[in-house]
């Protein structure tokens, strides 16, 4: 009984952070999945996802989560047009040119995001962020249950739109076969800037509630792009289950690393988890 | 009758790289006719193949469909305007079930709004792939990967298929059931150019045929006249 409700909560809350750890990895798995491109700037995306959010809730006050209906369609609009103009150029070179132009625009969000808001740390603080409830012995913060709901959402809407549209079959194909999607009448460099349009509407979600979450700085990205190259890994490329399962395990490596090894060993935990999955089953749990 | 002509080549040279691998390639396709290309592995079937297709941009020399000129357009261009190929190897998006497979046929803007009576005419001539609707393709045995092949070039609502060596790695009924199809085929008005190393047999189903050489083509004609040849030929093709 002692051992049980001791590890309900580390358990509970791994599960529920797992969940923005898998919003935040579906768009790197997209990206990586169709245009084999590796986004290192996915991370700092996300975070300009939070600072636009943070700039539309202290400038006009609107609230973060409805604030998406502006953010969704600016990071969707932004990607689409980096892509289009700018990564399919680099592409045609080579795909490591796409690993450098995305190097710079990690750099250009970060000092951006710098000159706007300062190196200071900011969160997005709502009267609901502070808010929590308990379920039986376990404490459970109201935002952890919302990154889990929302994870939940934004993986029925991306197989949704992946299974029923042709642009969503289209994606599928040239992630499988670019020749044959060629073949097909499918505009490949059209499919990568759609597809790359539709992980930064995704990390505009990701922005939203990893700000609700934790507090986060110009640079945070980073770190929620070496945790999202984590769930990946676990959970095995171009699967949205697999993403799922990752997103969880690395959460619960976290929290329960946390929980029998100190808070400053919790990462340590989870990256040592990641390199026996990489040993064992390189194509992680899902992979094809 | 220069309106009969569907697809033309005019002294087409392709490179990959700086490596020349197609020289004064020129031949024309009429509307309704299988013309067989034929040749040894490695003589530029494929590659002539993926020229028409854009896959591969045209150096020198012209590519008319319909009379248009067609030589730089992009691949999806090349498509929507009614060229399909079914390409070596098949090339199925094996994660797909049979029916996405299909569906992605039809991607190209003419082709879907026909895309359900292509995909009953589709499951006319393969009626297996109706029994297979919704398995994953590469689940498929090698003959059914080729009918999808081939069903899913038909989705595109093409007016002229390129077949891209169909019957190769696959057992004589299957290949049979799948020339049978190419019959149906032609019964339709859709043009057809056959890539193949079984000589006997694309001479057997075609009209006309090209013989390619390390990348030039170095006789034409009716089958009739080919089959003559064949026996002048017999050791480059070894049929």
């Amino acid at each position: 009984m002692g051992i049980l409700t001791d590890l309900a909560t580390p358990i509970t809350m791994g599960i529920l952070l797992g969940g923005l750890y898998v919003v935040i990895a579906l768009g790197l798995s997209l990206v990586f999945g169709v245009v084999r491109e590796m986004n290192v700037a996915h991370g700092d995306w996300v975070i300009l996802g939070s600072y636009l959010t943070y700039a539309m809730m202290t400038g006009i006050g609107i609230d973060p989560i409805l604030s998406l209906v502006i953010g969704i369609p600016v990071l969707f609009g932004l990607g689409f047009v980096i892509q289009k103009y700018v990564l399919n150029k680099a592409f045609k070179i080579s795909i490591d040119a796409t690993l450098i132009v995305c190097f710079g625009i990690s750099l250009i969000i970060q000092n951006f995001a710098q000159i706007m808001w300062s190196p200071l740390s900011r969160g997005l603080t709502t009267p609901y962020a502070l808010h929590s409830f308990d379920i039986g012995l376990v404490h459970i913060p109201l935002v952890y249950l919302l990154d889990f709901v929302i994870a939940l959402a934004v993986m029925f809407v991306l197989r949704a739109f992946l299974k029923r549209t042709y642009l969503g079959k289209a994606i599928t194909a040239a992630s499988q076969d670019r020749g044959a999607a060629h073949l097909m009448g499918i505009n490949t460099f059209q499919v990568y800037a759609f597809a790359f349009a539709i992980a930064m509407a995704m990390a505009a979600v990701a922005g939203v509630f990893l700000g609700l979450t934790f507090p986060f700085t110009p640079t945070s990205g980073m770190s929620f792009l070496i945790i999202a190259l984590g769930v990946v890994v676990l959970g095995g490329l171009g699967s949205i289950l697999g993403t799922f399962i990752g997103g969880m395990a690395f959460g619960l490596a976290q929290t329960l690393g946390g929980h029998f090894f100190g808070v400053t060993a919790q990462m340590l935990v989870a990256y040592v988890m990641v390199l026996i999955v990489l040993a064992v089953i390189p194509r992680g749990i899902f992979g094809r | 009758m220069a309106e009969d002509t569907l697809l033309k080549l005019d002294k087409v040279d392709v490179f990959y790289g700086s490596l020349q691998v197609l020289w004064d390639i020129s031949l024309s396709v009429k509307h309704g006719e299988i013309v067989a290309i034929i040749g040894a592995n490695g003589s530029g079937k494929s590659t002539l193949l993926n020229t028409i297709s854009s896959i591969i941009d045209t150096a020198k020399g012209s590519i008319e469909f319909e009379g248009n000129n067609i030589t730089h357009l992009n691949p999806f261009q090349v498509v929507t305007l009614g060229i399909s190929q079914v390409p070596e190897g098949r090339r199925i998006f094996p994660d797909m079930t049979v029916l996405e497979n299909l569906e992605i046929g039809s991607y190209n803007p003419n082709a879907r709004p026909a895309k359900e009576r292509s995909l009953k005419s589709v499951f006319e001539l393969f009626p297996i792939l109706k029994e297979r609707t919704n398995q994953v393709a590469k689940t498929l045995s090698g003959g059914e990967q080729q009918m999808l092949a081939v069903g899913r070039g038909l989705m595109s609502n093409p007016k002229l298929m390129l077949l891209d060596e169909i019957s190769l790695g696959l057992g004589p009924i299957v290949i049979n059931e799948i020339y049978n199809s190419l019959r149906e085929i032609r019964a339709r008005g859709i043009t057809v150019i056959l890539v193949e190393q079984n000589v006997r047999r694309s001479l057997k189903e075609a009209d006309r045929g090209y013989i390619m050489e390390s990348g030039r083509i170095v006789l034409s004609g009716d089958v009739a006249e080919l089959r003559e040849e064949e026996k002048v030929k017999k050791a480059y093709f070894g049929a």
